[in-house]
């Protein structure tokens, strides 16, 4: 139920028609704004699910590389291969401003330029199935990266999405109803005001008409009587 | 916004060795605790994202749901070492569901 404690004046109907085509306004403006968002978020998605999968395959092999070579090395030998890295990422962040949603792209720089000069230890103490795992480990990097980029973007997204979903549906089945609701009211009241007045006019018009009436047929009979009076003193001459 | 982050990968030793040799920050952990207080010490500081194993991943649900509205970091599930449980694609398909309101891929 719409809120009737509003004073039914002209000056408050204006108000709320104001207030219901601003509402309507950003109804729809929202809804654009969720469905842009919806269409770019399945797409993400879409991207993520593809890719975490690649992901997630060349991740095992690379696993399975690691765990091959831990059996053919001592770990303190693997520990001692890998401890100190060669090569070093620095990772450098912008955003990207998405629907209003700002989400993250990352740039990273490898300290060494060439692809094959990562392994940060000598070939002689280490397992071949080590350089493989790092060698792949290197190429599914990149894919990680990439990953994490459009994953954490499909996350804000879905935050954005959820509140602008709520937000017109509190337009459309809140606000909207509501406002129009109270219009209504406001605008009902009024014409039964102005029904009032009306009425109320025609009442007094009729008091008004029916005591001029009265008055004349008072003259009336005065006149009448003065007349009758007149005559006999006539007859009496 | 020219600074530059730290990647850090948080799991158990054998899953993150690898990633140590490619100069990523490795952290390797030996329970969910100390992981949950590394990923709450990364997030302090300038760590934009984190891989972390699914075997520790699944118990950590609350840290997770903390960092997913934040832009930095970005906590991303990778399988382990014992494999991938599927946890990573629910974490899609959750966001799915929390953006839609409905499941419908």
């Amino acid at each position: 139920m719409a809120n009737i404690t509003v004073t039914p004046t002209r000056m408050e109907l204006t108000r709320l028609k104001g207030k219901l085509k601003t509402a309507r306004r950003g109804h729809k403006l929202l809804k654009d704004k969720r469905d842009g968002l919806m269409k770019q978020f399945l797409e993400t998605v879409r991207e993520v699910r593809s890719l975490r999968t690649e992901v997630e395959e060349e991740l095992m092999t690379v696993h399975k590389s690691f765990t091959v070579a831990s059996a053919l090395m001592s770990s303190e030998a693997l520990e001692q291969a890998l401890v100190y890295p060669k090569q070093s990422v620095e990772l450098t962040m912008s955003s990207r401003n998405i629907m209003s949603v700002n989400v993250p792209v990352y740039h990273f720089q490898t300290k060494t330029k060439s692809d094959s000069d990562i392994y940060p230890y000598g070939f002689a103490a280490t397992s071949g199935e080590l350089d493989t795992a790092v060698d792949a480990l290197g190429h599914v990097f990149q894919k990680m990266l990439k990953l994490a980029e459009i994953e954490k973007s499909a996350q804000l997204m879905a935050e954005e999405i959820e509140k602008t979903r709520r937000r017109v549906n509190a337009l459309e089945y809140v606000v909207i109803p509501d406002t129009e609701e109270t219009i209504r009211y406001i605008t009902m009241k009024l014409d039964e005001n102005d029904r009032a007045t009306t009425t109320r006019l025609m009442k007094v018009k009729d008091m008004l008409l029916k005591e001029a009436i009265e008055d004349r047929r008072e003259e009336d009979a005065r006149a009448v009587k003065a007349f009758g009076a007149s005559e006999e003193a006539h007859q009496e001459v | 916004m020219a600074a530059t982050y730290q990647i850090a990968v948080i799991g158990d030793w054998e899953s993150v060795m690898g990633f140590r040799a490619l100069g990523l920050d490795a952290y390797p952990v030996t329970s969910v605790e100390e992981a949950r207080e590394t990923v709450h010490r990364l997030a302090k500081s300038n760590c934009a994202v984190i891989y972390l194993t699914e075997t520790l991943g699944k118990d950590m649900e609350d840290v997770l749901a903390r960092y997913k509205d934040e832009l930095t970091p970005a906590i991303i599930l990778i399988p382990g070492r014992e494999g991938a449980f599927g946890l990573g694609r629910d974490h899609i398909q959750k966001a799915i569901e929390r953006a839609v309101g409905a499941d419908i891929l």
